[in-house]
Protein backbone atom coordinates (compact mmCIF):
# COMPACT_ATOMS: atom_id res chain seq x y z
CA UNK A 1 0.00 0.00 0.00
CA UNK A 2 1.44 3.37 -1.01
CA UNK A 3 1.65 6.20 1.45
CA UNK A 4 1.95 9.94 1.28
CA UNK A 5 3.99 11.80 3.88
CA UNK A 6 2.97 15.40 4.52
CA UNK A 7 4.43 17.48 7.36
CA UNK A 8 5.73 14.33 9.00
CA UNK A 9 2.27 12.69 8.95
CA UNK A 10 1.76 9.58 6.86
CA UNK A 11 -1.46 9.10 4.83
CA UNK A 12 -2.49 5.79 3.29
CA UNK A 13 -3.29 5.75 -0.43
CA UNK A 14 -5.03 3.03 -2.42
CA UNK A 15 -3.56 1.59 -5.65
CA UNK A 16 -4.92 4.49 -7.66
CA UNK A 17 -3.47 7.08 -5.30
CA UNK A 18 -6.81 8.03 -3.72
CA UNK A 19 -6.85 8.61 0.04
CA UNK A 20 -7.91 5.42 1.82
CA UNK A 21 -9.67 7.57 4.40
CA UNK A 22 -11.12 10.67 2.76
CA UNK A 23 -11.83 12.29 6.12
CA UNK A 24 -8.11 12.93 6.81
CA UNK A 25 -7.85 15.33 3.86
CA UNK A 26 -6.41 18.82 4.42
CA UNK A 27 -5.01 21.53 2.17
CA UNK A 28 -1.43 20.36 2.52
CA UNK A 29 -2.51 16.87 1.51
CA UNK A 30 -4.14 18.38 -1.61
CA UNK A 31 -0.88 20.17 -2.45
CA UNK A 32 1.03 16.91 -2.07
CA UNK A 33 -1.46 14.94 -4.22
CA UNK A 34 -1.52 17.51 -7.04
CA UNK A 35 1.86 16.63 -8.66
CA UNK A 36 0.69 13.01 -9.03
CA UNK A 37 -2.07 14.33 -11.32
CA UNK A 38 0.19 16.50 -13.47
CA UNK A 39 -0.74 19.66 -11.59
CA UNK A 40 2.44 21.56 -10.77
CA UNK A 41 0.94 24.17 -8.53
CA UNK A 42 -2.54 24.66 -7.12
CA UNK A 43 -3.68 28.09 -8.30
CA UNK A 44 -6.73 30.03 -7.22
CA UNK A 45 -8.67 28.42 -10.07
CA UNK A 46 -7.73 24.96 -8.85
CA UNK A 47 -8.89 25.84 -5.34
CA UNK A 48 -12.21 27.13 -6.63
CA UNK A 49 -12.82 23.72 -8.16
CA UNK A 50 -11.53 21.80 -5.12
CA UNK A 51 -13.66 23.80 -2.70
CA UNK A 52 -16.70 23.43 -4.91
CA UNK A 53 -16.28 19.65 -5.06
CA UNK A 54 -15.80 19.43 -1.31
CA UNK A 55 -18.83 21.59 -0.54
CA UNK A 56 -21.00 19.61 -2.92
CA UNK A 57 -19.85 16.33 -1.46
CA UNK A 58 -20.39 17.54 2.09
CA UNK A 59 -23.93 18.57 1.21
CA UNK A 60 -25.09 15.69 -1.00
CA UNK A 61 -22.78 12.79 -0.21
CA UNK A 62 -21.91 12.24 -3.89
CA UNK A 63 -19.65 13.92 -6.43
CA UNK A 64 -21.55 16.31 -8.76
CA UNK A 65 -22.34 15.29 -12.34
CA UNK A 66 -20.03 16.94 -14.85
CA UNK A 67 -22.81 19.12 -16.22
CA UNK A 68 -23.69 20.37 -12.75
CA UNK A 69 -20.04 21.07 -12.07
CA UNK A 70 -19.69 23.11 -15.27
CA UNK A 71 -22.82 25.12 -14.54
CA UNK A 72 -21.90 25.87 -10.94
CA UNK A 73 -18.22 26.71 -11.49
CA UNK A 74 -18.66 28.40 -14.87
CA UNK A 75 -15.73 26.36 -16.20
CA UNK A 76 -15.85 24.60 -19.56
CA UNK A 77 -14.90 20.97 -20.04
CA UNK A 78 -11.72 22.25 -21.72
CA UNK A 79 -10.77 24.43 -18.76
CA UNK A 80 -11.19 21.53 -16.41
CA UNK A 81 -8.76 19.39 -18.39
CA UNK A 82 -6.36 22.33 -18.55
CA UNK A 83 -6.49 22.63 -14.78
CA UNK A 84 -6.56 18.88 -14.13
CA UNK A 85 -5.08 17.05 -17.16
CA UNK A 86 -6.21 13.66 -15.86
CA UNK A 87 -9.82 14.83 -15.80
CA UNK A 88 -12.50 15.76 -13.26
CA UNK A 89 -12.82 12.24 -11.81
CA UNK A 90 -9.28 10.94 -11.56
CA UNK A 91 -7.64 14.36 -11.19
CA UNK A 92 -9.87 16.87 -9.44
CA UNK A 93 -11.79 14.46 -7.17
CA UNK A 94 -8.55 12.82 -6.06
CA UNK A 95 -6.87 16.10 -5.15
CA UNK A 96 -10.06 17.30 -3.46
CA UNK A 97 -10.09 14.18 -1.30
CA UNK A 98 -13.39 12.74 -2.56
CA UNK A 99 -13.92 8.97 -2.65
CA UNK A 100 -12.91 7.15 -5.81
CA UNK A 101 -15.46 7.22 -8.66
CA UNK A 102 -17.06 3.82 -9.17
CA UNK A 103 -19.18 2.06 -11.75
CA UNK A 104 -18.63 1.13 -15.38
CA UNK A 105 -15.61 3.40 -15.92
CA UNK B 1 6.73 -17.87 -9.59
CA UNK B 2 7.14 -21.63 -9.46
CA UNK B 3 5.28 -23.56 -12.14
CA UNK B 4 1.97 -24.76 -10.78
CA UNK B 5 -0.43 -27.20 -12.28
CA UNK B 6 -3.63 -26.09 -14.01
CA UNK B 7 -5.67 -29.31 -14.33
CA UNK B 8 -9.05 -27.63 -14.85
CA UNK B 9 -7.82 -25.22 -17.48
CA UNK B 10 -5.94 -28.06 -19.20
CA UNK B 11 -9.31 -29.73 -19.78
CA UNK B 12 -10.23 -26.75 -21.91
CA UNK B 13 -7.42 -27.52 -24.34
CA UNK B 14 -9.36 -30.59 -25.46
CA UNK B 15 -12.06 -30.50 -28.10
CA UNK B 16 -12.36 -28.86 -31.48
CA UNK B 17 -12.88 -25.20 -30.69
CA UNK B 18 -9.75 -23.01 -30.52
CA UNK B 19 -8.70 -22.98 -26.87
CA UNK B 20 -8.14 -19.72 -25.03
CA UNK B 21 -6.05 -21.70 -22.55
CA UNK B 22 -3.63 -22.64 -25.32
CA UNK B 23 -3.40 -18.96 -26.25
CA UNK B 24 -2.70 -17.82 -22.69
CA UNK B 25 -0.09 -20.56 -22.36
CA UNK B 26 1.65 -19.25 -25.48
CA UNK B 27 1.75 -15.77 -23.99
CA UNK B 28 2.87 -17.19 -20.62
CA UNK B 29 6.10 -18.43 -22.19
CA UNK B 30 7.13 -14.82 -22.79
CA UNK B 31 5.38 -12.99 -20.00
CA UNK B 32 5.18 -13.41 -16.23
CA UNK B 33 1.81 -11.65 -15.87
CA UNK B 34 0.22 -14.03 -18.39
CA UNK B 35 1.70 -16.96 -16.53
CA UNK B 36 0.29 -15.76 -13.24
CA UNK B 37 -3.02 -15.07 -14.93
CA UNK B 38 -3.25 -18.73 -15.85
CA UNK B 39 -2.70 -19.74 -12.23
CA UNK B 40 -5.05 -17.16 -10.82
CA UNK B 41 -7.72 -18.30 -13.28
CA UNK B 42 -7.23 -21.92 -12.24
CA UNK B 43 -7.68 -20.80 -8.67
CA UNK B 44 -10.89 -18.97 -9.58
CA UNK B 45 -12.15 -22.14 -11.24
CA UNK B 46 -11.47 -24.05 -8.04
CA UNK B 47 -13.00 -21.49 -5.72
CA UNK B 48 -15.73 -20.44 -8.16
CA UNK B 49 -15.11 -16.74 -7.56
CA UNK B 50 -13.26 -13.86 -9.18
CA UNK B 51 -10.07 -12.44 -7.73
CA UNK B 52 -10.18 -8.87 -8.97
CA UNK B 53 -10.79 -5.95 -6.68
CA UNK B 54 -13.63 -3.53 -7.09
CA UNK B 55 -13.08 -0.71 -9.58
CA UNK B 56 -9.85 1.11 -10.41
CA UNK B 57 -9.28 4.64 -11.72
CA UNK B 58 -6.32 5.03 -14.07
CA UNK B 59 -5.87 6.76 -17.39
CA UNK B 60 -3.73 8.92 -19.62
CA UNK B 61 -3.19 12.64 -19.61
CA UNK B 62 -5.92 14.70 -21.25
CA UNK B 63 -8.47 11.88 -21.36
CA UNK B 64 -11.08 10.86 -18.81
CA UNK B 65 -11.69 7.42 -20.30
CA UNK B 66 -10.15 4.65 -22.38
CA UNK B 67 -8.41 2.58 -19.71
CA UNK B 68 -10.07 0.15 -17.30
CA UNK B 69 -8.06 -0.15 -14.06
CA UNK B 70 -7.90 -3.58 -12.43
CA UNK B 71 -6.07 -4.91 -9.35
CA UNK B 72 -5.83 -8.47 -8.11
CA UNK B 73 -7.04 -9.07 -4.56
CA UNK B 74 -4.08 -11.43 -4.02
CA UNK B 75 -1.13 -9.15 -4.87
CA UNK B 76 1.33 -10.95 -2.55
CA UNK B 77 0.75 -14.30 -4.21
CA UNK B 78 0.47 -12.92 -7.75
CA UNK B 79 2.83 -9.92 -7.80
CA UNK B 80 2.66 -9.46 -11.58
CA UNK B 81 -1.11 -9.14 -11.37
CA UNK B 82 -1.09 -6.48 -8.69
CA UNK B 83 -2.12 -4.12 -11.48
CA UNK B 84 -3.61 -5.61 -14.66
CA UNK B 85 -5.22 -2.73 -16.54
CA UNK B 86 -7.09 -2.96 -19.84
CA UNK B 87 -6.46 -0.50 -22.66
CA UNK B 88 -9.17 0.09 -25.26
CA UNK B 89 -7.98 1.01 -28.75
CA UNK B 90 -10.54 2.47 -31.12
CA UNK B 91 -10.60 -0.10 -33.93
CA UNK B 92 -10.81 0.74 -37.65
CA UNK B 93 -14.32 0.76 -39.18
CA UNK B 94 -15.50 -2.80 -39.81
CA UNK B 95 -12.31 -4.21 -38.23
CA UNK B 96 -10.34 -4.03 -41.48
CA UNK B 97 -6.60 -4.16 -40.72
CA UNK B 98 -3.40 -4.43 -42.63
CA UNK B 99 -0.93 -6.92 -41.13
CA UNK B 100 1.42 -3.97 -40.84
CA UNK B 101 -0.84 -2.10 -38.43
CA UNK B 102 -1.55 -5.23 -36.37
CA UNK B 103 2.19 -5.90 -36.09
CA UNK B 104 2.70 -2.40 -34.75
CA UNK B 105 0.09 -2.90 -32.04
CA UNK B 106 1.57 -6.29 -31.15
CA UNK B 107 5.11 -4.91 -30.94
CA UNK B 108 4.06 -2.18 -28.52
CA UNK B 109 1.95 -4.57 -26.50
CA UNK B 110 4.60 -7.29 -26.18
CA UNK B 111 7.06 -4.75 -24.82
CA UNK B 112 4.71 -2.94 -22.48
CA UNK B 113 1.92 -5.35 -21.59
CA UNK B 114 0.95 -8.98 -21.06
CA UNK B 115 0.80 -9.80 -24.76
CA UNK B 116 -2.83 -10.89 -24.33
CA UNK B 117 -5.54 -9.21 -26.39
CA UNK B 118 -9.23 -9.42 -27.02
CA UNK B 119 -10.08 -8.98 -30.69
CA UNK B 120 -12.49 -7.39 -30.13
CA UNK B 121 -14.39 -6.09 -27.13
CA UNK B 122 -18.16 -6.25 -27.51
CA UNK B 123 -18.38 -2.52 -28.24
CA UNK B 124 -15.79 -2.95 -30.98
CA UNK B 125 -12.51 -1.75 -29.48
CA UNK B 126 -9.28 -3.68 -29.87
CA UNK B 127 -8.56 -4.62 -26.27
CA UNK B 128 -5.10 -4.86 -24.73
CA UNK B 129 -5.47 -7.04 -21.65
CA UNK B 130 -3.21 -6.41 -18.71
CA UNK B 131 -0.54 -3.83 -18.00
CA UNK B 132 0.74 -1.68 -15.13
CA UNK B 133 -0.02 1.95 -14.36
CA UNK B 134 3.45 3.28 -15.29
CA UNK B 135 3.13 1.75 -18.78
CA UNK B 136 -0.15 3.47 -19.67
CA UNK B 137 1.19 6.82 -20.83
CA UNK B 138 4.08 5.28 -22.85
CA UNK B 139 1.64 2.81 -24.48
CA UNK B 140 -0.67 5.67 -25.38
CA UNK B 141 2.19 7.79 -26.75
CA UNK B 142 3.50 4.96 -28.89
CA UNK B 143 0.05 4.02 -30.17
CA UNK B 144 -0.54 7.66 -31.10
CA UNK B 145 2.76 7.66 -33.01
CA UNK B 146 1.37 4.78 -35.08
CA UNK B 147 -1.92 6.56 -35.71
CA UNK B 148 -4.09 4.77 -33.17
CA UNK B 149 -6.18 6.41 -30.47
CA UNK B 150 -7.92 5.12 -27.37
CA UNK B 151 -11.57 4.10 -27.38
CA UNK B 152 -14.24 5.20 -24.92
CA UNK B 153 -15.11 4.17 -21.39
CA UNK B 154 -17.09 5.69 -18.52
CA UNK B 155 -19.91 8.19 -18.94
CA UNK B 156 -18.89 9.21 -22.44
CA UNK B 157 -19.58 8.39 -26.07
CA UNK B 158 -18.26 4.84 -26.36
CA UNK B 159 -16.41 3.82 -29.50
CA UNK B 160 -18.96 3.68 -32.34
CA UNK B 161 -18.85 0.53 -34.48
CA UNK B 162 -20.30 -0.67 -37.76
CA UNK B 163 -20.93 -3.72 -39.94
CA UNK B 164 -18.63 -4.47 -42.92
CA UNK B 165 -21.16 -2.59 -45.02
CA UNK B 166 -20.38 -1.75 -48.65
CA UNK B 167 -16.80 -3.02 -48.28
CA UNK B 168 -18.08 -6.55 -48.70
CA UNK B 169 -21.85 -6.65 -48.54
CA UNK B 170 -24.31 -6.03 -51.38
CA UNK B 171 -27.14 -5.27 -48.92
CA UNK B 172 -25.56 -2.12 -47.51
CA UNK B 173 -27.91 0.87 -47.86
CA UNK B 174 -25.30 3.44 -46.87
CA UNK B 175 -21.56 3.56 -46.29
CA UNK B 176 -21.45 2.29 -42.70
CA UNK B 177 -17.63 2.42 -42.59
CA UNK B 178 -17.43 6.03 -43.70
CA UNK B 179 -20.30 7.12 -41.45
CA UNK B 180 -18.75 5.39 -38.42
CA UNK B 181 -15.34 6.93 -39.10
CA UNK B 182 -16.61 10.41 -39.86
CA UNK B 183 -18.95 10.57 -36.87
CA UNK B 184 -16.34 9.10 -34.50
CA UNK B 185 -13.96 11.87 -35.56
CA UNK B 186 -16.55 14.59 -35.11
CA UNK B 187 -17.27 13.53 -31.55
CA UNK B 188 -13.71 12.89 -30.30
CA UNK B 189 -14.21 15.23 -27.38
CA UNK B 190 -17.41 13.50 -26.27
CA UNK B 191 -15.57 10.18 -26.58
CA UNK B 192 -12.43 11.04 -24.62
CA UNK B 193 -13.83 13.29 -21.94
CA UNK B 194 -16.81 11.80 -20.10
CA UNK B 195 -19.39 14.51 -19.44
CA UNK B 196 -22.78 12.84 -19.51
CA UNK B 197 -25.10 11.19 -16.98
CA UNK B 198 -23.96 7.80 -18.25
CA UNK B 199 -22.52 5.93 -21.23
CA UNK B 200 -23.87 6.39 -24.75
CA UNK B 201 -23.29 4.11 -27.74
CA UNK B 202 -23.84 4.42 -31.50
CA UNK B 203 -23.79 1.49 -33.90
CA UNK B 204 -24.13 1.49 -37.66
CA UNK B 205 -25.73 -1.37 -39.59
CA UNK B 206 -26.08 -1.23 -43.35
CA UNK B 207 -29.49 -2.92 -43.45
CA UNK B 208 -32.19 -4.46 -41.26
CA UNK B 209 -30.20 -7.69 -40.87
CA UNK B 210 -28.39 -5.56 -38.30
CA UNK B 211 -25.10 -7.44 -38.19
CA UNK B 212 -23.79 -5.18 -35.39
CA UNK B 213 -26.90 -5.95 -33.28
CA UNK B 214 -27.27 -2.19 -33.01
CA UNK B 215 -30.93 -2.37 -31.99
CA UNK B 216 -30.02 -4.25 -28.83
CA UNK B 217 -26.59 -2.89 -27.96
CA UNK B 218 -26.54 0.79 -28.74
CA UNK B 219 -28.36 3.84 -27.39
CA UNK B 220 -28.55 5.07 -30.95
CA UNK B 221 -28.89 2.54 -33.77
CA UNK B 222 -28.47 3.66 -37.38
CA UNK B 223 -29.98 0.94 -39.56
CA UNK B 224 -29.86 1.11 -43.34
CA UNK B 225 -33.08 1.05 -45.36
CA UNK B 226 -34.67 2.42 -48.54
CA UNK B 227 -37.90 4.26 -49.22
CA UNK B 228 -38.72 3.48 -52.85
CA UNK B 229 -39.44 -0.06 -54.03
CA UNK B 230 -37.02 -2.94 -53.72
CA UNK B 231 -35.69 -3.99 -57.13
CA UNK B 232 -36.50 -7.33 -58.73
CA UNK B 233 -34.48 -8.77 -61.60
CA UNK B 234 -36.96 -11.01 -63.54
CA UNK B 235 -34.21 -13.04 -65.25
CA UNK B 236 -32.61 -13.93 -61.94
CA UNK B 237 -36.02 -14.90 -60.54
CA UNK B 238 -36.33 -17.41 -63.39
CA UNK B 239 -32.83 -18.70 -62.62
CA UNK B 240 -33.80 -19.29 -59.00
CA UNK B 241 -36.95 -21.06 -60.15
CA UNK B 242 -34.91 -23.20 -62.52
CA UNK B 243 -32.53 -24.11 -59.71
CA UNK B 244 -35.51 -25.60 -57.87
CA UNK B 245 -36.10 -22.87 -55.30
CA UNK B 246 -39.60 -22.75 -53.85
CA UNK B 247 -40.33 -19.08 -54.51
CA UNK B 248 -43.87 -19.39 -53.24
CA UNK B 249 -42.33 -20.34 -49.93
CA UNK B 250 -40.23 -17.16 -49.92
CA UNK B 251 -43.43 -15.15 -50.43
CA UNK B 252 -45.08 -16.93 -47.52
CA UNK B 253 -42.29 -15.62 -45.30
CA UNK B 254 -43.08 -12.00 -46.16
CA UNK B 255 -44.49 -10.51 -42.93
CA UNK B 256 -46.73 -8.02 -44.74
CA UNK B 257 -47.79 -10.24 -47.67
CA UNK B 258 -46.28 -7.66 -49.99
CA UNK B 259 -44.48 -10.16 -52.18
CA UNK B 260 -46.42 -12.06 -54.85
CA UNK B 261 -45.29 -14.84 -57.14
CA UNK B 262 -47.03 -16.13 -60.21
CA UNK B 263 -45.72 -19.65 -60.66
CA UNK B 264 -47.05 -19.95 -64.20
CA UNK B 265 -45.38 -16.87 -65.60
CA UNK B 266 -42.53 -17.09 -63.06
CA UNK B 267 -43.09 -13.43 -62.27
CA UNK B 268 -42.28 -12.00 -58.89
CA UNK B 269 -43.76 -8.64 -57.86
CA UNK B 270 -43.93 -6.46 -54.80
CA UNK B 271 -46.44 -3.95 -53.44
CA UNK B 272 -43.84 -1.36 -52.48
CA UNK B 273 -46.11 0.55 -50.11
CA UNK B 274 -46.69 -2.55 -48.03
CA UNK B 275 -43.14 -3.88 -47.87
CA UNK B 276 -41.68 -3.30 -44.40
CA UNK B 277 -38.11 -3.80 -45.67
CA UNK B 278 -37.53 -6.78 -43.43
CA UNK B 279 -34.81 -8.20 -45.74
CA UNK B 280 -36.28 -11.72 -45.77
CA UNK B 281 -36.84 -12.01 -49.54
CA UNK B 282 -33.53 -10.26 -50.28
CA UNK B 283 -31.68 -12.66 -48.01
CA UNK B 284 -33.29 -15.64 -49.71
CA UNK B 285 -32.79 -14.40 -53.28
CA UNK B 286 -29.82 -12.00 -53.17
CA UNK B 287 -29.14 -12.30 -56.89
CA UNK B 288 -32.71 -11.44 -57.86
CA UNK B 289 -33.78 -8.88 -55.25
CA UNK B 290 -31.90 -5.80 -54.04
CA UNK B 291 -32.74 -2.83 -51.83
CA UNK B 292 -34.22 0.15 -53.67
CA UNK B 293 -32.31 3.12 -55.05
CA UNK B 294 -33.45 5.80 -52.61
CA UNK B 295 -31.40 4.66 -49.65
CA UNK B 296 -30.75 5.96 -46.16
CA UNK B 297 -31.25 4.80 -42.61
CA UNK B 298 -33.77 4.50 -39.82
CA UNK B 299 -32.63 6.00 -36.51
CA UNK B 300 -33.60 4.20 -33.31
CA UNK B 301 -33.04 5.26 -29.74
CA UNK B 302 -32.83 3.67 -26.33
CA UNK B 303 -31.25 0.20 -26.69
CA UNK B 304 -29.61 -0.93 -23.45
CA UNK B 305 -29.01 -3.83 -21.09
CA UNK B 306 -31.01 -4.72 -17.99
CA UNK B 307 -29.82 -2.30 -15.31
CA UNK B 308 -31.79 -0.39 -13.90
CA UNK B 309 -35.11 -0.13 -15.73
CA UNK B 310 -35.02 -3.54 -17.62
CA UNK B 311 -33.51 -4.30 -20.99
CA UNK B 312 -34.68 -2.12 -23.90
CA UNK B 313 -34.35 -2.55 -27.62
CA UNK B 314 -34.04 0.64 -29.60
CA UNK B 315 -37.25 2.14 -31.01
CA UNK B 316 -37.79 4.38 -34.03
CA UNK B 317 -37.33 8.13 -33.72
CA UNK B 318 -36.56 8.94 -37.36
CA UNK B 319 -38.14 6.54 -39.90
CA UNK B 320 -35.88 7.67 -42.73
CA UNK B 321 -32.79 9.83 -42.97
CA UNK B 322 -30.28 10.21 -45.78
CA UNK B 323 -26.82 9.09 -44.71
CA UNK B 324 -24.41 10.55 -47.25
CA UNK B 325 -20.76 11.49 -46.90
CA UNK B 326 -21.34 14.48 -49.22
CA UNK B 327 -23.52 16.15 -46.60
CA UNK B 328 -20.98 15.25 -43.89
CA UNK B 329 -23.84 13.49 -42.04
CA UNK B 330 -25.00 16.93 -40.95
CA UNK B 331 -28.58 15.92 -40.22
CA UNK B 332 -27.56 12.98 -38.08
CA UNK B 333 -24.96 14.98 -36.15
CA UNK B 334 -27.44 17.75 -35.60
CA UNK B 335 -30.07 15.44 -34.16
CA UNK B 336 -27.73 13.36 -32.02
CA UNK B 337 -26.22 16.56 -30.57
CA UNK B 338 -29.67 17.82 -29.61
CA UNK B 339 -30.53 14.44 -28.09
CA UNK B 340 -27.37 14.36 -25.97
CA UNK B 341 -27.97 17.94 -24.89
CA UNK B 342 -31.52 17.09 -23.78
CA UNK B 343 -30.40 13.95 -21.97
CA UNK B 344 -27.52 15.77 -20.27
CA UNK B 345 -29.97 18.42 -19.06
CA UNK B 346 -32.67 15.98 -17.93
CA UNK B 347 -30.95 12.68 -17.17
CA UNK B 348 -30.24 11.56 -13.64
CA UNK B 349 -26.86 10.17 -12.63
CA UNK B 350 -26.39 6.75 -14.26
CA UNK B 351 -29.57 6.99 -16.29
CA UNK B 352 -29.35 5.79 -19.89
CA UNK B 353 -31.10 7.89 -22.53
CA UNK B 354 -33.74 5.17 -22.98
CA UNK B 355 -34.62 5.37 -19.30
CA UNK B 356 -34.75 9.16 -19.32
CA UNK B 357 -37.24 9.02 -22.20
CA UNK B 358 -39.19 6.28 -20.44
CA UNK B 359 -39.39 8.38 -17.29
CA UNK B 360 -40.26 11.71 -18.91
CA UNK B 361 -42.20 10.42 -21.91
CA UNK B 362 -41.75 10.33 -25.65
CA UNK B 363 -43.90 13.39 -26.21
CA UNK B 364 -41.70 15.56 -24.01
CA UNK B 365 -38.57 14.07 -25.59
CA UNK B 366 -39.79 14.59 -29.16
CA UNK B 367 -41.08 18.09 -28.52
CA UNK B 368 -37.90 19.23 -26.82
CA UNK B 369 -35.41 17.75 -29.33
CA UNK B 370 -37.60 18.94 -32.20
CA UNK B 371 -38.69 15.70 -33.84
CA UNK B 372 -42.22 15.20 -35.21
CA UNK B 373 -44.32 12.39 -33.75
CA UNK B 374 -45.16 9.87 -36.49
CA UNK B 375 -47.03 6.53 -36.51
CA UNK B 376 -43.84 4.56 -37.30
CA UNK B 377 -42.66 5.25 -33.76
CA UNK B 378 -45.19 2.95 -32.13
CA UNK B 379 -46.12 -0.69 -32.50
CA UNK B 380 -49.69 0.19 -31.55
CA UNK B 381 -51.40 3.17 -29.93
CA UNK B 382 -51.71 3.32 -26.15
CA UNK B 383 -54.44 1.18 -24.59
CA UNK B 384 -55.12 3.40 -21.58
CA UNK B 385 -56.82 6.82 -21.63
CA UNK B 386 -54.47 8.66 -19.25
CA UNK B 387 -53.50 11.26 -21.79
CA UNK B 388 -51.86 14.50 -20.81
CA UNK B 389 -52.74 17.65 -22.69
CA UNK B 390 -50.52 20.70 -22.74
CA UNK B 391 -52.40 23.62 -21.17
CA UNK B 392 -52.27 25.74 -24.34
CA UNK B 393 -53.84 23.01 -26.50
CA UNK B 394 -57.08 22.96 -24.54
CA UNK B 395 -59.99 25.14 -25.71
CA UNK B 396 -61.59 26.59 -22.65
C1 LIG C 1 -77.42 0.12 -9.54
C2 LIG C 1 -76.13 0.19 -9.47
C3 LIG C 1 -75.28 1.02 -10.37
C4 LIG C 1 -75.60 1.85 -11.38
C5 LIG C 1 -76.97 2.27 -11.90
C6 LIG C 1 -74.37 2.34 -11.91
C7 LIG C 1 -74.27 3.23 -12.97
C8 LIG C 1 -73.10 3.68 -13.48
C9 LIG C 1 -72.99 4.60 -14.55
C10 LIG C 1 -74.14 5.22 -15.32
C11 LIG C 1 -71.66 4.80 -14.77
C12 LIG C 1 -71.06 5.71 -15.79
C13 LIG C 1 -70.72 4.97 -17.05
C14 LIG C 1 -70.10 5.86 -18.09
O1 LIG C 1 -69.75 7.04 -17.81
O2 LIG C 1 -69.89 5.38 -19.22
C15 LIG C 1 -70.96 4.03 -13.83
C16 LIG C 1 -69.59 3.98 -13.80
C17 LIG C 1 -68.92 3.27 -12.83
N1 LIG C 1 -69.47 2.48 -11.88
FE1 LIG C 1 -71.39 2.11 -11.55
N2 LIG C 1 -73.35 1.77 -11.23
C18 LIG C 1 -73.88 0.96 -10.28
C19 LIG C 1 -73.20 0.19 -9.37
C20 LIG C 1 -71.83 0.21 -9.24
C21 LIG C 1 -71.12 -0.53 -8.23
C22 LIG C 1 -71.73 -1.44 -7.18
C23 LIG C 1 -69.79 -0.27 -8.43
C24 LIG C 1 -68.57 -0.75 -7.71
C25 LIG C 1 -68.56 -1.48 -6.63
C26 LIG C 1 -69.70 0.63 -9.56
C27 LIG C 1 -68.52 1.12 -10.06
C28 LIG C 1 -68.45 1.96 -11.13
C29 LIG C 1 -67.19 2.44 -11.64
C30 LIG C 1 -65.79 2.11 -11.13
C31 LIG C 1 -67.48 3.27 -12.72
C32 LIG C 1 -66.55 4.04 -13.58
C33 LIG C 1 -66.18 3.26 -14.80
C34 LIG C 1 -65.27 4.08 -15.72
O3 LIG C 1 -65.10 5.28 -15.49
O4 LIG C 1 -64.74 3.51 -16.66
N3 LIG C 1 -70.98 0.88 -10.02
N4 LIG C 1 -71.85 3.33 -13.05
C1 LIG D 1 -56.41 0.96 -5.08
C2 LIG D 1 -57.65 1.07 -5.37
C3 LIG D 1 -58.21 1.93 -6.45
C4 LIG D 1 -57.62 2.50 -7.50
C5 LIG D 1 -56.15 2.47 -7.92
C6 LIG D 1 -58.64 3.19 -8.25
C7 LIG D 1 -58.39 3.92 -9.40
C8 LIG D 1 -59.36 4.58 -10.05
C9 LIG D 1 -59.13 5.36 -11.23
C10 LIG D 1 -57.79 5.53 -11.93
C11 LIG D 1 -60.31 5.87 -11.62
C12 LIG D 1 -60.57 6.71 -12.82
C13 LIG D 1 -60.46 8.15 -12.47
C14 LIG D 1 -60.76 9.01 -13.65
O1 LIG D 1 -60.27 8.73 -14.77
O2 LIG D 1 -61.47 9.99 -13.50
C15 LIG D 1 -61.29 5.45 -10.68
C16 LIG D 1 -62.60 5.81 -10.74
C17 LIG D 1 -63.53 5.30 -9.88
N1 LIG D 1 -63.33 4.48 -8.82
FE1 LIG D 1 -61.60 3.78 -8.18
N2 LIG D 1 -59.80 3.01 -7.61
C18 LIG D 1 -59.59 2.23 -6.53
C19 LIG D 1 -60.53 1.79 -5.60
C20 LIG D 1 -61.87 2.04 -5.71
C21 LIG D 1 -62.90 1.54 -4.79
C22 LIG D 1 -62.59 0.65 -3.60
C23 LIG D 1 -64.08 2.00 -5.25
C24 LIG D 1 -65.46 1.80 -4.72
C25 LIG D 1 -65.80 1.10 -3.67
C26 LIG D 1 -63.82 2.80 -6.39
C27 LIG D 1 -64.77 3.43 -7.13
C28 LIG D 1 -64.53 4.22 -8.21
C29 LIG D 1 -65.59 4.91 -8.92
C30 LIG D 1 -67.07 4.92 -8.65
C31 LIG D 1 -64.93 5.60 -9.97
C32 LIG D 1 -65.61 6.46 -10.98
C33 LIG D 1 -65.54 7.87 -10.59
C34 LIG D 1 -66.03 8.73 -11.70
O3 LIG D 1 -66.19 8.25 -12.84
O4 LIG D 1 -66.22 9.95 -11.44
N3 LIG D 1 -62.49 2.81 -6.66
N4 LIG D 1 -60.68 4.67 -9.75
S1 LIG E 1 -26.13 -5.31 -41.58
FE1 LIG E 1 -26.82 -5.58 -43.69
S2 LIG E 1 -25.32 -4.36 -44.84
FE2 LIG E 1 -24.38 -4.73 -42.86
S3 LIG E 1 -23.16 -6.59 -43.17
FE3 LIG E 1 -25.18 -7.20 -42.34
S4 LIG E 1 -26.36 -7.73 -44.17
FE4 LIG E 1 -24.64 -6.50 -44.87
S1 LIG F 1 -38.33 -7.13 -47.71
FE1 LIG F 1 -39.62 -8.28 -46.30
S2 LIG F 1 -41.52 -7.10 -46.21
FE2 LIG F 1 -40.44 -6.42 -48.05
S3 LIG F 1 -41.24 -7.72 -49.70
FE3 LIG F 1 -39.37 -8.71 -48.92
S4 LIG F 1 -40.14 -10.17 -47.42
FE4 LIG F 1 -41.80 -8.70 -47.76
Amino acid sequence: MAELVVNGVSYELDEDGFLEDASVWNEDVAKALAPHEDVEELTEEHWKMINYLRDYYAQYGVAPMVRKLLKDTGYTQKTIYELFPTGPGKGACKVAGLPKPTGCV
Amino acid sequence: MADKKTPQLDELQNGKWPSFVTEIKKAAVKNEASKELLHLLERSYEEKRGHWKHGGIVGVKGYGGGVIGRYSDLPEEYPHLQAFHTVRINAPSGWFYSTDSLRKICDIWERRGSGLMNLHGATGDAILLGTTTDQLQPIFDELSEEGFDLGGSGSDLRSPSCCVGPARCEHACYDTLEACYNITNTFQDELHRPMWPYKSKIKFSGCANDCTASIARSDCAVIGTWRDSLIIDPEEVKNYAASGMNIQHVCEGCPTEALKYNAETQELSVIADECSRCMHCINRMPKAITPGNDRGATILIGGKSTIVQSAFMGWVIVPFMKMEAESDYEEFKDIITRIWEWWDENGKTRERIGETIYRLGMSKFLTEVGLPAVPQMVYRPRANPYVFWPEDEIKK
